[in-house]
């Protein structure tokens, strides 16, 4: 079984703070693996990490066997990994259309080029408008992402992540603010598109979680307290203990 | 008012060729439409400034980057130009004067190259502040070395040199507004043509959101290097065009001066639009060069209303004018009228009282000069007291009505968008 | 041995007087998030308003007036101009104290024409204060020091030691909580970026006649104050101090120095002729390329360490 990703005793402090404690983690190829935890656990910096946007302070991260600790976000994009953001952090003055092109261009193979006139690349416009299509924003696809409301950016947000076709992806609370029916329609749509890929999710609403992950890993004060399935983590007492005592209760009573 | 937003300008594609096609045909007309001389040396210097600012908006407004020193690369060009020129005229190279732009163009882009390769690596303010290092650090070297560029005189040149071209010298001014007029025509479809490109695009990107750009394969440092040496190669191309039309070369091209007036055409032109450079640049040449001939506080005029345009209208005259396409479109556009004539009429009794302190102080500064003086045909004496208080009461009471005059165009303005709102849902 | 001391002395006022530049620019920026372009004209605006008071009353109502006015203008600055444009972005304000640095150079000359004016050290001040050696040491490069160090050590008291001081150390970093405690924080940025014109006039009331003034000074001095905050790091104070200090012993000594590569190759025995390689290159001497070894330092410090000496917030 191959990792996809691995990190090796990883740390992260913020001068005197120790945010993340020594984390070790194996992401499996191809398995939907969710990051579970309260708030100001790590989560958000964990992905941080993983994807360039911090130096770790000592540690190791893998990505399918290679070594991407001090790469450039750039860099470890360009080896297979996209990430996306739970603050949304699109592209507000282009429209959606080019939004999502932006997330295709490198992986079209176009890179810096300046003397293809991009409204005549074919495979550009298939690939974007096949992305929109999926994430259901093809009708708006002429309107500017600032004035998109809320849950279509947050659409957006994942379409860009999954435009360069990636294999390993990182969601970080892709249904954050959501309403029930917007989530459930996040939920298939993230189903669908992450077939085969392997997919690491922060997320909150344990009905997501339950729904989508294979395995489940949970962050707190920065140290990994349990990885497995659902099953494992509910019967895992100190994951009770620490994270799940008021949700267990919950569990058993719906 | 307006936050500066890429509006894109995307008609047919046969709209757009109409376009270019009138363009094209504007820059062949011109000549015969304004026949005074006068008029031709306006028109070609608006031409190379059009390139010159063209190219700048590829920094500012496409990439996100502003710049303090971008007559570095147009005065190397030029410099490279009038060596060049003069190899031409002594006979010791063979090559035609109407391709030597493309001489200025490869220098700019050389120096972008050597000098974008250390201003590329931070981003922003740090980034404009560097760009002024360079270019106080290329305008004191210019000095340094009097062999190679000539010393305070400049180097000077003959542009009719080396073999005609159809029977063309360059001599008279008219064939030099051809030429110009020519590489301005094909700069600007090059550098409209760059915008719809992957780097083009992406230079978008990285100015709205480098951080993204990142997560989605790019170096956003790459990215703007070459974003940098693609607007150098135009700018020198702007530098070549006016050693031809000057024929002169002197540190002046590589001026903090320079750089600055760029920088001014371009916002007050527009610079979330790519044609808002264009107009800039006519207009700034207009400043400059007609406004010069009627008073010495002509600079300090272009200040105050480059100020007013940071101020009121950011996005420029070009933003100003396409904000009202809508309105024209739903046939409203006579009801904002009388409240522009209005706020014109305020705006002018202000400026003409402006007029008369800013002349009447200059007047008495210098010593040597006569203190009776006439604005608009009426004479009066600096040192007396009248023509002061009627300045100060036209600018205060010109003031005054703009204030109400600008709340009764913004109220116009409400409503007719109010309407367009209701009739958009 | 007495060129030396007497250059490190003049280096050391001189990298005070521009600490004292630098560190108003690097407050407000600090602050506002804002670069003030002009902060070299309100430099300029404190010769020009301490020469027309002197000649009038004399130089030391100047030295406590010519900055009082400054702030009031940079006051007026902040409250009708920079506020409108902050919603526009850091690149609209910084556009807008560009077109203000233009205005004030040109209303400059409008009103005290283009020739540089006759701001004079008063006669009190004007003299040797020791003698280093057989040098004479100015009296007026002392007080220069003096005002220098005593103006930062006050700035440094207000903004440890006063409550307005202590407000403006929250508002730094974290303005909108600091407004939430039901601080008057747009009146505190008015504050501040007055104070730092205030600190920019200071300099010039007491630069403007040990220098010369004329309407080209805050073109000369400005470029050179940003190349500190760059160097210094984005945001540092203590960078823009040693940076200061760093490129005003670096002028003042390449400046009486005819060091060049040509004399470098005749005390290694290679003799140069005019028709040698390069030979313009060689002949140069430091004290000609004085003007631009600033730009050169910052270019080097861009290439091996682009944060700057003690880099923080990034631009």
């Amino acid at each position: 079984m191959s990792a996809a990703i691995e990190l090796l005793e990883v740390r992260k402090s913020f001068g005197k703070t120790e945010i993340i404690n020594g984390v070790s983690l194996a992401i499996r190829r191809g398995e939907r693996h969710a990051i579970i935890g309260p708030n100001g656990a790590g989560k958000s910096t964990l992905f941080n990490l993983i994807s360039g946007r911090y130096e770790v302070s000592s540690g190791r991260i893998l990505l399918n066997g290679a070594d991407i600790t001090s790469l450039k976000p750039f860099q470890i994009n360009r080896k297979g990994l996209a990430r996306s953001f739970q603050v949304t952090n699109i592209f507000h003055n282009l429209s959606v259309y080019e939004n999502i092109r932006c997330g295709v261009l490198w992986s079209a193979g176009y890179k810096y080029s300046f003397w293809h006139r991009v409204g005549g690349l074919k495979d550009v416009r298939q690939r974007a408008e096949d992305v929109m299509e999926r994430i259901g924003l093809a009708k708006r696809r002429n309107v500017p992402a600032g004035t998109l409301t809320y849950a279509e950016q947050r659409a957006l947000e994942v379409g860009i992540t999954l435009a360069g076709g990636a294999e390993v992806i990182l969601l970080d609370e892709p249904t954050a603010g959501m309403s029930r029916t917007e989530t459930a329609h996040a939920v298939e749509l993230i189903k669908t598109v992450t077939e085969g890929k392997t997919l690491v999710m922060v997320e909150h609403d344990m009905g997501v979680v339950f729904g989508l992950a294979d395995r489940i890993s949970v962050l707190v004060y920065g140290e990994v307290l349990a990885t497995g399935t659902m099953e494992e983590i509910r019967a895992n007492p100190a994951v009770q203990e620490a994270y799940l005592g008021a949700l267990h209760k919950e569990g058993a009573d719906a | 008012m307006a936050e500066p937003a890429t509006l894109r300008f995307a008609p047919l594609d046969l709209g757009r060729v109409l376009l270019w096609g009138a363009t094209a045909l504007v820059f062949v007309a011109a000549p015969l439409v304004f026949r005074q001389g006068f008029a031709l040396t306006l028109m070609i210097q608006m031409g190379s400034m059009i390139v010159f600012a063209l190219s700048y908006n590829m920094l500012l407004g496409q990439g996100g980057m502003l710049s303090f020193g971008h007559a570095v690369y147009s005065g190397l060009g030029a410099y490279a130009t009038v060596h060049v020129l003069n190899f031409i005229g002594k006979g010791a190279l063979a090559f035609p004067v109407t391709l030597l732009p493309l001489v200025g163009g490869a220098a700019g882009a050389l120096f972008g190259v050597i000098f974008g390769y250390v201003t590329t690596k931070r981003a922003g303010t740090t980034f404009a502040l560097i760009s002024l290092g360079i270019g106080e650090l290329v305008f004191a070297s210019v000095l340094m070395f009097p062999g190679f560029f000539g010393g305070e005189g400049g180097i000077s040149t003959n542009r009719v040199a080396g073999a005609p071209f159809l029977g063309v010298t360059y001599g008279p001014a008219i064939q030099v507004y051809y030429l110009v007029a020519f590489w301005c025509f094909v700069s600007m479809i090059a550098m409209f043509a760059l915008t719809q490109t992957p780097l083009g695009r992406m230079a978008n990107a990285v100015r709205d959101n480098p951080e993204r750009s990142e997560f989605v394969g790019y170096d956003t440092q790459k990215v703007r290097f070459l974003q940098l040496v693609l607007s150098s190669f135009f700018a020198g191309v702007a530098g070549a065009l006016s050693c031809i039309n000057f024929e002169i070369v002197s540190d002046e091209n590589v001026s903090a001066l320079r750089s600055g007036g760029v920088l001014l055409a371009a916002f007050i032109g527009g610079i979330p639009l790519f044609f808002g450079p264009i107009i800039g640049a006519i207009v700034f040449i207009f400043f400059v060069v007609a406004l010069s001939g009627f008073t010495q506080a002509w600079l300090l005029y272009l200040g105050l209303f480059f100020l007013a345009i940071v101020l009121y209208a950011p996005g420029g005259i070009a933003s100003l004018l396409v904000m009202h396409l809508p309105v024209i479109r739903a046939g409203r556009l006579r009801e904002l009228a009388w409240p522009y004539l209005l706020a014109a009429a305020a705006g002018l009794v202000a400026f003409a009282g402006l007029v008369g302190l800013v002349e009447m102080v200059y007047r008495l500064s210098e010593a040597n000069l006569d203190p009776q003086m006439s604005i608009a045909g009426i004479g009066f004496d600096a040192r007396a007291q009248p023509p002061w208080l009627v300045s100060a009461a036209l600018l205060g009471a010109g003031l005054v009505a703009l204030r109400f005059a600008t709340r009764f165009v913004g109220e116009r303005w409400a409503a007719i968008q109010q309407a367009l709102e209701a009739r958009r849902a | 041995m007495e060129f030396f001391l007497v250059q490190l002395l003049n280096g050391i006022s001189y990298g005070l007087l521009l600490f004292m530049l630098s560190s108003g620019l690097t407050l407000v920026f600090s602050l506002m998030g804002v670069l003030n372009f002009a902060h070299a004209s309100f430099y300029m605006l404190g010769a020009y308003f301490a020469y027309q008071i002197s000649t009038k009353v004399g130089f030391w109502p100047a030295l406590a007036l010519a900055p009082l006015l400054v702030g009031a203008l940079g006051m007026v600055v902040e409250r009708y101009g920079l506020r409108k444009v902050h919603r526009y972005g850091h690149v609209a304000e910084l556009l807008f104290t560009f077109g203000l640095a233009y205005l004030i150079e040109e209303a400059v000359h409008l009103v005290w024409g283009r020739a540089a004016v006759d701001y004079r050290i008063p006669p009190d001040l004007d003299g040797p204060l020791f003698t280093i050696i057989t040098s004479q040491y100015p009296t007026y490069r002392a007080f220069m020091m003096l005002v220098s160090v005593t103006m930062l050590v006050g700035i440094w008291l207000v903004l440890t030691r006063t409550r307005v001081g202590l407000v403006i150390q929250a508002a730094l970093t974290h303005s909108q909580t600091v407004e939430a405690l039901g601080h008057n924080v747009p009146r505190v940025f008015m504050l501040v970026f007055g104070g730092g014109a205030a600190l920019a006039g200071l300099s010039g009331v007491i630069g403007g006649n040990a220098f010369v003034t004329e309407p080209g000074m805050a073109a000369s001095v400005g470029p050179i104050i940003f190349v500190i905050v760059v160097v210094g790091g984005m945001g540092s104070l203590a960078g823009a101090f040693y940076a200061s200090l760093l490129i005003g012993c670096l002028q003042t000594f390449s400046v009486g120095l005819d060091w060049s590569f040509a004399g470098l190759f005749e005390r290694l025995g290679w003799s140069m002729t005019p028709g040698s390689p390069f030979a313009p290159l060689w002949e140069i001497t430091l004290a000609q390329t004085a003007p631009v070894l600033p730009y050169l330092l910052m270019v080097l410090l861009l290439i091996f360490r682009p944060r700057g000496l003690m880099g923080t917030r990034d631009g």
